[in-house]
């Protein structure tokens, strides 16, 4: 029974739709069938997976974090700011995400690694070492993650509605004031959206990962790399920190709802 | 010495295809009108001002501060200027509440949270919208969202305040009301006022001066009655509701290409405008006698009933509109393809010369 | 040492799509002068790379008309692919535990041959900035050190290794193969891992080898073996044969392996 408000879709498009779901939906239904139900208490409560957990929140939710302070503005440079080679410095700040991760994570390494153009001076003045480091996770993520919220927040900013930046500045507002009180909250959606993305391509971050922070379980090994290195030994567990990871994800994202995901 | 009131001379490109050059001159405690039709470069006018849009050349100064000189290579930023806008879209700001809109100006130019608060509030009791202080633009009618723009433009205290088409999204009803309380408000403004609008009514009963623009220059300025009774364009002519003939003036007539009028005026010579109310046509069946001096044959082409009176608009030779009485409009049967003579009075038509602005 | 065929060369788990492309190409056409299928496909643990490059040169050179197709991994990685159903012809594992479950499986046609053996060996960066002199010095925490992850047998003798010799080492990192493993240490961001003797090798002048006594050295046996479904039995055969051969003994060597 059509409610009469909704026009009906084209039947193409329903059955293009319909096929679409199903190539994604029969993955994680095969994933299911194989859940070790039974045994899942066990395998979930060992320090393995409780470490990975761990390292993989922390480190996704602070990737986030800090793309949203280095991406928001890098966003605003390219959509608002006139400097000479824009077009490159966009292509550099998306080429992390054309980049096979793992060589990302190499390019980490040459510049932020013990022996790296920035990482030997860095750990001779400082002492700081970001590789096999738990700060080396995040920063793999936050490389691979942060062109995603440039994108978004770029985009929303190219295509708002700039004549109440301009109502504002009549009123008597500084250039600052408007970017608080007008710019940010007009695309405040999409910076969230854009936020969603960020975190859940950090969360889901392997390649960079294992090459620049390397695997230590309790701290570098993400849920990730858990994964990788117990489908080889145990499928079990494995399987059960798939599922965790598919549980977190759906979690997250379903959270957002329609509101955010419209604004993208 | 300082001059007190706006000085504007505008010259501003705004695409490829339009350029605005205009001049107005308000003196402080007056409104002034740009009447036009749209994309004359009303609006342009009002970014130039407001300091949205830099000038190309030309100068605005306000109470003898500079706000833009490129000659001199001043700009004041829109922020600095003590202007005050209402925009045609109103341009609220939907995340705010409406206190905060009206509040928003007062607390970017460093009042306190609970100043801003009251004075907002009081802006907004003025003009009797003090009920929707804790709403969202969004739930506002029209008139109620006009007003709060209003409110927030008048609330900083500005030295010139600009209204871009304040009442053209209103209905019938709202607009009369608003339109007296926009009259209130504009009267006890001591600054200069710049009025945009393509509504010769509101023109008319608000400003002060009215400045007619088309296509980007000014055509015509002068007082109400002045713009309505000798109309030097088209444009203008029509919004005065008056007939509009262009021509050559020679020895009391004026030859207008297709038809030659007498008029009263023995001594014009050259180009002339020409402007006759409808009123004083009058519409008969056969040819008439007596003394009108401008007699001729033509077709019936539309016929239009304009509240009680009946608007005709008459073909070839000189195509022109009559009012007549509904009682004529039965009596001579005047419908559209219908043969009638006119007769116009030369005292009737007025004739300026065309060059005079 | 010569690297040929590097197009060739496949790591990890994207050969499974490229051999299922190339098996689906092949199916049962005797070809080439001498009755061989037109390609062998050869799963062989990382620490054989530059080995089998050569093998794999001598072998299409002495058998024209045969395609070498090497899929190089971990031991562990590449058992699994073929318990998964991999479409592959000769199994060569860096232990004979990934081997046996091949066996148990009953994927396996005849039995597997020992080929080659291998001991590990301590790599270090050029010029052993971290001062390493044997297993001890994996104790020192303030050293950044890596090993292979448990399941791979590099990672399995290495242990096996350190408790022999009774140190508890302090391990930043598990790298997922050797080969990882060596990339790491000859950039220096390692100061010291366990790996072959082979591996040290290979990496020419980049990395420098600390010897393991032989007390707690781990020999490790490499078998060989043709696998129960392989889709080309003959060139298989013939391949493995190469390998247990003078000459693929010889290439061994050269590469640092023990013979049997």
């Amino acid at each position: 029974m059509t409610s009469s408000r909704s026009p009906r879709p084209p039947v193409l498009l329903v059955v293009l739709g319909c096929l679409g779901l199903v190539f994604f939906a029969v993955p994680f239904i095969g994933l299911l069938g194989r859940v070790p139900w039974s045994d899942l208490p066990a395998l979930l409560s060992g320090p393995v997976v409780g470490d990975a957990l761990r390292i993989s929140v922390i480190a996704s939710v602070a990737a986030a974090a800090i793309a949203l302070v280095i991406g928001v503005p890098l966003a605003w440079l390219l959509a608002r700011a006139e400097f000479p080679g824009k077009p490159i410095v966009r292509g550099i700040v998306i080429l992390p995400m054309v980049l096979p991760p793992v060589v990302s994570g190499a390019a980490l390494l040459f510049a932020l690694g013990r022996r790296g153009l920035v990482g030997e001076p860095l750990e001779e003045a400082t002492g700081l070492l970001l590789p096999f480091s738990l700060w080396g996770v995040v920063v793999a993520a936050v490389f691979v993650a942060t062109p995603f919220l440039v994108i978004t927040v770029e985009g929303a900013l190219r295509s708002m509605d700039r004549r109440r930046e301009g109502a504002a500045a009549t009123l008597g507002a500084r250039p600052w004031t408007v970017l608080r009180r007008v710019t940010l909250p007009a695309i405040a959606p999409s910076v969230l959206a854009g936020l969603a993305l960020t975190w859940a391509r950090a969360f889901g971050e392997f390649g960079a990962t294992i090459t620049f922070a390397g695997n230590l379980q309790g701290r570098t090994q993400s849920l990730p790399l858990a994964v990788f290195v117990a489908l080889e030994s145990d499928r079990d567990t494995a399987i059960a920190i798939s599922l965790v990871m598919v549980v977190v994800s759906v979690a997250v994202l379903v959270a957002l709802r329609d509101r955010w995901w419209g604004a993208l | 010495m300082t001059a007190a009131g706006l000085e504007a001379h505008v010259a501003v490109r705004r695409s490829d295809a339009f350029r605005l050059d205009a001049s107005v001159s308000i003196p402080p405690g007056t409104t002034a009108a740009l009447l036009g039709p749209n994309g004359s470069g009303k609006s342009t006018m009002v970014a130039a001002l407001a300091g949205l849009l830099p000038l190309q050349s030309g100068s605005i100064t306000l109470d003898g501060e500079v706000f833009d000189d490129p000659g001199a290579g001043v700009f004041m930023p829109p922020e600095m200027r003590k202007v005050g806008v209402v925009f045609q879209d109103l341009l609220l700001f939907e995340h705010l509440d409406v206190i905060d809109n009206v509040a928003f100006g007062l607390r970017s130019r460093g009042a306190g949270r609970g100043e801003a608060a009251s004075r907002s509030g009081l802006w907004l009791e003025r003009l009797g919208v003090g009920a929707m202080a804790r709403r969202k633009p969004g739930d506002l009618s029209g008139g109620q969202a006009q007003r709060v723009a209003l409110a927030r433009a008048l609330a900083t205290e500005p030295a010139l305040l600009l209204l871009d088409e304040p009442l053209s999204a209103l209905d019938v009803a709202a607009r009369a009301d608003l339109r007296r309380t926009l009259g209130e408000h504009l009267s006890g403004f001591a600054g200069p006022r710049l009025l945009i609008t393509h509504d010769p009514t509101e023109a008319f009963l608000l400003a002060d001066e009215i400045h007619v623009i088309e296509e980007g220059v000014i055509t015509q300025s002068g007082t109400a009655d002045e713009i309505r009774l000798q109309p030097r364009t088209r444009y203008a002519a029509d919004l005065a509701g008056l007939n509009f003939v262009k021509g050559v003036a020679r020895d009391g007539a004026v030859d207008a290409g297709t038809h030659t009028l007498r008029v009263a005026d023995r001594d014009l010579e050259g180009p002339v405008v020409v402007t006759v109310h409808p009123a004083a046509i009058s519409v008969y069946s056969d040819r008439p006698g007596g003394s009108p001096r401008n007699v001729w044959q033509t077709t019936v082409e539309r016929v239009e009933q304009v509240g009680s009176r009946v608007r005709l608009l008459t073909g070839p030779p000189l195509p022109l509109a009559v009012e007549v009485t509904d009682a004529a409009r039965a009596e001579l049967r005047l419908e559209p393809g219908a043969r009638v003579w006119v007769a116009l009075k030369a005292t009737e038509i007025r004739v300026q010369p065309e060059a005079a602005m | 040492m010569a690297r040929r065929a590097i197009r060739k060369k496949l790591r990890g788990w994207w050969p499974t799509a490229l051999i299922l492309l190339a098996a689906c190409a092949q199916t049962t056409r005797p070809q080439g002068d001498t009755g061989l299928e037109r390609e062998v496909l050869v799963s062989a643990a990382a620490s054989l790379s530059e080995a089998f490059a050569e093998i794999e040169a001598a072998f299409e050179a002495a058998h024209p008309g045969v395609d070498v197709v090497a899929n190089l991994g971990a031991s562990s990685t590449l058992r699994e692919q073929i318990l998964q159903g991999a479409p592959i012809d000769v199994f060569a594992s860096a232990n004979i535990a990934n081997m046996d479950q091949v066996v148990s499986a009953g994927m396996t046609a005849g039995e597997p041959a020992v080929f080659a053996t291998n001991l590990l060996q301590i790599a270090v960066p050029a010029g052993n900035p971290g001062d390493i002199a044997g297993l001890e010095d994996f104790a020192r925490s303030e050293l950044l050190i890596g090993l292979c992850v448990a399941e791979a047998p590099c990672g399995a003798f290495a242990r096996q290794a350190l408790a022999s010799a009774g140190v508890v080492a302090s391990v930043d990192t598990n790298e997922a193969n050797v080969r990882a493993l060596l990339v790491k240490i000859e950039l220096g961001e390692l100061d010291a891992g366990i790996t072959y003797v082979t591996d040290v090798l290979s990496a020419g002048g980049t990395v420098a080898g600390v010897p393991i006594p032989d007390e707690h050295n781990i020999v490790a046996e490499y078998p060989i073996v043709v696998l129960a479904d392989a889709p080309h039995p003959s060139a298989a055969a013939a391949f493995v044969a190469f390998v247990l051969s003078t000459e693929g003994q010889a290439i061994l060597g050269e590469y640092g392996f023990s013979s049997p």
